[in-house]
């Protein structure tokens, strides 16, 4: 199949921001996941759990709550003592409002949807209303004096409504108190027992509230306790100590059958309603199963109908099937842990060997090395030339960078924040580096979702926020708007992914949710749209010489588009027809990059985070009976045999977790490696566990 | 559980049962009616309509039950009855449903003729076949009367058997191996039949099963010890031959076979006369049907019946997890009935057959039938959902209100099987008069009521030598009721009379392991009033139910009993190691118990104050350390103590009451056990079953918990608490130690992994095939 020299590139020092807060859309089956730089990534548990939108950043912005309300809107709210809706479907923000009482820490939804609860750093809990396009304010429920700091009462960590809409439990440091939605006024005040395994703490801090129907609160404390309380009559009812740390976070179930909490140990305890006997009706509350997913402080969980969810300081999102409640024993019943985002952080200019690296907050530039030694299969080469890190460009402003690119050529770096488009232009003068910005960047060039170079580095595709397609000339050193494709009347759908024709003639554009459109570059218009799909796309490319699209859908399905056929190609169509074999569709990372051989035009090159796979169109495909991977290569097998099991997937699991993987020439691949050890050596320590004594 | 249910009879004269049993038991066309082959002449189709059996898991309703017994002639009939057969005939072939208590029918073949094979159904058409003579093969239904008269087809060769089986045909396997179709054999009755087997091979055993709708066939043969299975596919006509090696122990024979199918083996298995049950799985699609393939059988449970039983055994499969064995489970017991679950190995019900039986046992719907004396007895019984809860009999029944239930465990409540007669007067009269027969085959007083009597009234020796007497007896089901009854009347009087107290009956009552405290409260708290530490040591031991109140009045005799009385007592020793033997070597380890201790060092020590005083008497501490502070017996009672359950919330309000200097006692012998048990590597004590050192530590935590406040103004403990507080100390700094060392572990590993990375940038060869 062909031998390749492999770049083996491990310096791509990316940490992934912890997770703060998840979110739980029953009715969309979307995960709203807010991460501790302000991200916000929206995962379609329906589409195989991929991440099919995300929010960049902001220094400024802590996320501290996250909810859905009325129905499919997603609120946030901060440090910064703003709520924020998010815009699904430009992928912005489409309002920040500030709730005056200092950095909040708690927001809930009234379960009608049409409420929003925050709790603030001043101790108060402020309702607002949210109308068709905003929110407003409505009132303060009334701010109690704590007994033990001769203050008004400390920041409210935590909000739950009763299912009525007509309670809420508010949990705060050392106390829970128990408004009346009505009145406003607080019905009870429950003090939270300090005593941590007989040692008195400094204070407790009840980090979750959860409110039953049948008037139960259960809360969760920095001692490591899960209590129930009553809330009609104020009293604990029952203790747990599950943990020697804190207990994070709590989520209940919609039937109020069974709740999940997160401990800062990195153990989640899921926690049902059985019966006391077998056959009796009364029910207690039984801590059933704990789950050691993370290394770290668990601070979300959200409990969604067949899973627990749950997310961290160490960066996983890990989902936890519940095997009860899975009706199909099938490949979705099994533990997911989402690690690496879903979309490509790296690009590589070919010609100069380059890889550019995205950061939060800053791109690096490395020149790849050399080697003039050749060697068989396996063999790590020695280097004539190592890897050079040539540039680190810092980005200015607090915002996130959205995206990057570097052109093939090497000579322009593009990226964009949530406000600004930043163009430069590379010089290399022998081993010196010379970096000119280009300014004066048009207004409508204010944030970009994707950007690309055509092959040639003469043109500049840039998909903008509000669902705009621009092309841009690029020509020493200054640049020229061409043309904007604008999106459909009436949609305001944001294009996250590009690609282009090696010959510049065609552009691919896909949103989040409709088809691939593609637009012929040459006469400025719109060339067809490819027939819509149900899941998303993840990643696509376009052949050279036959300009065939390959589009890579969530599914794990591959199609093969041809665009000046206006139809799926042939093969396409055997392999519908025939399916992919059943260890390729159930791979659990989506494909987040596709390339192709310049000088073997049957094969297709694409990768996930744990494969990398090389498909020849000309062999024919596997059935479900053969092996799908064989790590070993073929000894003492004569050519017949080796024909005879010989299939069209050519799959390599050495580089992993694999983040991107180009080819750099015929026989020349670039790998880009993330160990999970180098993360877990950048995270803080976690707790330590004694082995020994107790 | 599931329960055998109560049996009931198909006794009868027209069984001429001989030593040999019956000819078979065979299913018809309806659920609950059989055909039975007796070894004459004679077949008779029996209908049991059972009660309850409806309803398997309902408890069976005797009185109900009684009503079915069927009656029949009596032996002394069936001699005069050789023509009487003849004339009956017309009688009993007229009966059809008449009543649940008599046979449905019955058939004789003429004088002179034998029956060679068990009659069988055709379930398709709903005749009856039977071969008669080996080779007269008869086919009649329920209307006929004479089977003489009958359709009748004789072939060209003996048949072994005809095998029948819901929605196939028959089949007929000849005696030498080869199998045909009913339908085909009687298109050409005459045709010829050829051999299969060799020479002297016998048919053994066949069963006939239906696979995915194909017709298996599976027949053993024995040629010279030898054991071979053939597996015939009948549609495919596929011949399959196996050995079946015996394993080790090749000059067991082979008693009994019985088979499972599931979806890809047949499981047979086999009763061995090493009373073990082997399972052989047979694939039934053999990957080479030409070769002659050996099948290895693997041990499924081990001596079920005794290996060298006088009667015949025999296995029968209930379902795929259960098996019903019939046969004597002791060389010398009674026959007896009993079903196992192989998946958990655990018995799950027995039945004694005191009357013997032909080693023969059928099992069809939910009935087991089997020869007991000279009936045809039939035992509902229904398989339950193999389950772990169901193996360990905690399985939790939904008992239908106001049925009867007839508990075929001991009760303790009323002690029945005594003879006294506490009959529930609901009882039926068949259960009366089983019981009779059984009172009149043990004519004698039986010797537990004969026991019970003694106790009341006899003197102490005389006591003694009836309960050894009966304790000599074999086991009798109701010894456990026995056994309680005979300690409660003793305790009673016991009571009644302060001088009486049999000792030494009591001890030996205590050691047949099932009596409890809860059986017999009494029986502590008389032997604490007596301060008898030995009955208590042994009452300690044996009963696992001990309070924790009563497990301190016992420590406080044990701490306060002098040490003159204790001479006297004859005490277990068993727990206690003799530590006062101080040989030369023991000094030796006594040095080195300094440095070992578990980092405990007593020469290094940062508590200078309390040191200053300890260091006055350094000979002293080591004194203290190396002699038992307790003497041997008084040690071995305490260890009594140390191995007693209890549950620290119950025991420390008790501890309390214990005066100081009898803690402080009790402590200095802890804390003599806790450096006995450093001494070594393994941190146990010598002896056979000495104190662990959990219960060593638990039992010093609770002692100091319950008393400190008084421990720590006595001066006497002054020294001992210094010892332990730093006794805590040191284990404090070794785990500190330890975790020191984990860490330092754990960085170790980190370099290594850092070694073994490749670092952050490489070229690499690729080859992709």
């Amino acid at each position: 199949m062909g031998e390749f020299k492999v770049h083996r590139v491990r310096f791509f020092n990316y940490v992934p921001s912890g997770i703060r807060c998840v979110a739980y859309n029953n009715q969309s089956n979307r995960l709203a996941v807010s991460r501790t730089d302000g991200t916000v990534e929206i995962y379609n548990l329906s589409a195989n759990y991929f991440q099919e939108k995300f929010f960049p950043g902001h220094e400024s912005r802590a996320t501290e709550a996250l909810c859905w309300a009325e129905g499919q809107r997603l609120f946030s709210a901060g440090l910064n003592g703003e709520i924020m809706e998010y815009d699904l479907q430009a992928l912005n923000i489409k309002y920040a409002m500030d709730a005056f009482g200092g950095p909040i820490w708690s927001m809930a939804a009234s379960p009608s949807g049409s409420q929003l609860l925050v709790g603030c750093e001043d101790g108060s809990v402020k309702l607002f209303q949210i109308t068709p396009d905003k929110i407003q304010f409505e009132r303060n429920f009334d701010r109690q004096k704590s007994k033990r700091h001769f203050s008004w009462g400390g920041r409210i960590l935590s909000l739950s409504w009763h299912p009525s809409g007509t309670h809420i439990a508010a949990g705060s440091i050392d106390y829970i108190s128990v408004f009346d939605v009505k009145s406003g006024s607080a019905v009870h005040k429950m003090i939270v027992d300090r005593q941590y395994m007989g040692v008195s703490k400094r204070k407790c801090i009840v980090w979750g509230v959860a409110f039953l129907s049948d008037g139960t609160i259960i809360s969760v404390d920095s001692a490591g306790k899960v209590q129930f309380w009553d809330s009609a009559t104020g009293t604990l009812v029952k203790s747990h100590l599950i943990a020697n740390a804190d207990v994070q976070s709590i989520a209940v179930a919609d039937q109020e059958d069974s709740f999940v909490v997160g401990t800062a140990e990195g153990t989640v305890f899921h926690f049902q309603l059985v019966p006391v006997t077998s056959n009796s009706s009364e029910k207690q509350w039984v801590r059933t199963k704990p789950f050691q997913h993370h290394t770290h402080d668990v601070r979300t969980v959200a409990h969604s109908p067949t899973a627990l969810i749950s997310g961290g300081t160490d960066t996983h999102l890990v989902f936890r099937p519940l095997m009860e409640k899975v009706e199909v024993k099938n490949y979705d019943a099994a533990l997911r842990k989402i690690t690496f985002p879903h979309r490509c952080l790296i690009s590589c200019s070919k010609k100069r060997q380059l890889l550019l690296f995205q950061f939060a907050h800053h791109l690096e530039l490395w020149r790849l090395g050399s080697t003039v030694a050749t060697g068989k299969n396996g063999d790590t080469l020695p280097l004539s030339k190592n890897a050079d890190h040539l540039l680190h460009l810092k980005t200015k402003g607090p915002e996130n960078i959205i995206c990057s690119c570097i052109s093939p050529c090497g000579s322009w770096i593009a990226y964009s924040t949530v406000s600004r488009f930043f163009l430069y232009r590379l010089n290399y003068e022998h081993d010196n580096i010379s970096l000119k910005r280009v300014s004066k960047m048009p207004a409508f060039l204010r944030s970009a979702l994707q950007i690309l170079f055509s092959e040639d580095s003469t043109k500049l595709f840039v998909a903008s926020n509000q669902g705009a397609l621009h092309i841009v000339q690029l020509s020493g050193g200054s640049f020229k708007h061409l043309h904007a494709f604008q999106p459909q009347s009436g949609t305001v759908e944001a294009m996250c992914l590009l690609a282009v024709s090696p010959d510049g003639n065609w552009l691919a554009a896909s949103g989040t949710s409709a088809g691939v459109h593609v637009y012929n570059v040459k006469q400025l218009k719109l060339h067809c749209t490819v027939p819509a799909y149900n899941f998303p796309v993840t990643a696509m490319a376009i052949a050279p010489n036959t300009n065939n699209l390959v589009i890579a859908h969530s599914d794990q399905q591959v199609f093969e588009y041809s665009i000046p056929d206006k139809q799926y190609t042939d093969w396409s169509r055997t392999v519908q027809k025939q399916g992919f074999h059943h260890l390729w569709l159930q791979r659990d990372t989506p494909i987040t990059h596709i390339s192709f051989h310049p000088k073997r035009p049957m094969h297709i090159l694409l990768h996930d985070a744990y494969m990398f796979c090389i498909i020849d169109k000309s062999l024919p495909l596997p059935n479900d009976k053969t092996l799908l991977y064989n790590p070993f290569p073929p000894t003492n097998e004569s050519d017949v045999i080796r024909r005879r099991t010989a299939h069209a997937f050519k799959i390599s699991k050495i580089y992993k977790p694999l983040l991107f993987m180009d080819l750099l020439d015929e026989r020349t691949l670039v790998a880009v490696e993330r160990p999970l050890d180098d993360i877990i050596a950048q995270l803080p320590p976690p707790i330590k566990k004694k082995k020994f004594g107790t | 559980m599931a329960a055998l249910e109560e049996e009931f009879t198909l006794s009868s004269v027209v069984l001429s049962a001989g030593p040999e049993g019956l000819l078979g038991v065979e299913q018809s066309d309806k659920t609950d009616q059989f055909l039975v082959t007796d070894s004459g002449r004679t077949v008779i189709l029996y209908k049991v309509k059972a009660i309850g059996l409806g309803a398997p898991r309902l408890p069976s309703r005797p009185f109900l039950s009684a009503e079915l017994e069927l009656k029949f002639l009596t032996a002394s009939e069936r001699d005069r009855g050789e023509g009487l057969a003849e004339s009956r005939l017309g009688l009993l072939g007229t009966l059809s449903e008449v009543s649940d208590q008599k046979p449905l029918g019955s058939w004789s073949v003429k004088q002179g003729q034998i029956i060679t094979c068990p009659a069988v159904c055709n379930f398709q058409t709903g005749e009856y076949v039977v071969v008669h003579d080996n080779k007269v093969l008869r086919i009649w239904n329920n209307e006929d009367v004479n089977l003489d008269k009958v359709f009748k087809a004789t072939l060209s060769a003996e048949v072994y058997r005809i095998l029948s089986v819901q929605g196939t045909e028959p089949l007929v396997l000849f005696k030498e191996g080869a199998v045909r179709g009913l339908e085909a054999l009687l298109a050409d009755p005459q045709q010829k039949i050829e051999t299969v087997i060799s020479d002297e091979e016998v048919i053994k055993w066949t069963k006939f099963f239906v696979v995915f709708r194909h017709p298996v066939l599976i027949f053993i043969t024995e040629k010279h010890g030898n054991y071979f299975a053939y597996v015939q596919m009948f549609n495919s006509r596929i011949l399959t031959k196996y050995t079946l090696l015996l394993g080790q122990d090749e000059n067991s024979v082979i008693k009994s076979f019985t088979a499972s199918v599931d979806r890809k083996f047949i499981s047979l298995m086999s009763l061995s006369s090493d009373g073990c049950i082997y399972e052989t799985l047979i694939p039934i699609r053999p990957a080479d049907p030409e070769k002659n393939q050996s099948l290895v059988k693997s041990l499924l449970l081990k001596a079920v019946v005794s290996g060298n039983a006088r009667n015949g055994v025999a296995l029968t499969a209930l379902d795929q997890d259960h098996v019903a064995v019939l046969g004597s489970p002791l060389a010398a017991s009674k026959e007896c009935l009993s079903v196992w679950n192989i998946k958990f190995q655990t018995l799950q019900t027995s039945k004694e057959l005191p009357q013997g039986t032909s080693g023969q046992l059928w099992y069809y719907g939910e009935h087991l039938f089997m020869l007991h004396g000279k009936s045809l007895t039939v035992i509902p019984y229904k398989c339950e959902v193999s389950s772990l809860a169901g193996a360990l009999g905690k399985l939790k029944h939904s008992q239908d209100p106001g049925t009867h239930v007839v508990s075929h465990f001991v009760n303790w409540e009323t002690p029945q099987g005594c003879g006294l007669g506490f009959q529930n007067s609901e009882q039926s009269r068949r259960i009366l008069r089983r019981r009779k027969i059984e009172v009149s085959l043990q004519p004698e007083v039986p010797p537990s009521k004969q026991l019970l009597s003694t106790i009341m009234k006899d003197s102490e020796k005389h006591i003694e030598v009836e309960v050894r007497k009966f304790l000599a007896l074999k086991q009798t089901p109701d010894f456990h009721t026995v056994i309680g009854d005979t300690v409660t009347g003793l305790l009673e009087r016991c009571k009644a009379e302060p001088s009486f107290y049999p000792r030494n009956c009591l001890m030996q009552l205590i050691q047949t392991h099932v009596l409890s405290y809860s059986l017999c409260p009494d029986l502590m708290e008389i032997a604490l009033k007596k301060k008898d530490v030995q009955l208590l040591q042994l009452c300690l031991q044996q009963f696992p139910d001990i309070p924790e109140s009563v497990t301190c009045a016992c420590l406080k005799i044990f701490l306060s009993i002098g040490d003159d009385s204790l001479q006297e007592t004859d005490v277990n020793m068993e727990s206690v190691f003799d530590y006062s033997i101080n040989s030369v070597h023991d000094e030796k380890m006594e040095e080195q118990t300094e440095i070992l201790q578990n980092g405990f060092n007593p020469e290094e020590d940062k508590c200078n104050n309390c040191d200053q005083e300890l260091n006055k008497k350094p000979q002293d501490e080591t004194k203290e350390s190396t002699s038992c502070p307790v003497v041997q017996k008084r040690a071995a009672l305490l260890n009594a103590i140390l191995h007693s359950a209890y549950s620290e919330t119950f025991l420390l309000p008790h501890l309390k009451d214990i005066p100081a200097q009898h803690i402080t006692l009790f402590l200095k012998y802890l804390y003599f056990l806790y450096l006995k048990c450093s001494e070594n590597a393994t941190m146990t004590l010598p002896g056979i079953h000495p104190p662990t050192l959990n219960q060593i530590m638990d039992w010093i935590c609770l002692l100091l918990d319950a008393n400190f406040t008084v421990v720590v103004m006595m001066p006497e403990a002054k020294r001992l608490l210094i010892n332990l507080y730093k006794l805590v100390k040191s284990q404090i700094s070794v785990y500190s130690e330890l975790n020191k060392i984990e860490v330092s572990f754990r960085e170790l590993q980190k370099l290594n992994q850092e070694k073994n990375n490749r670092g952050l940038y490489s070229i690499e060869v690729l080859e992709l095939f």
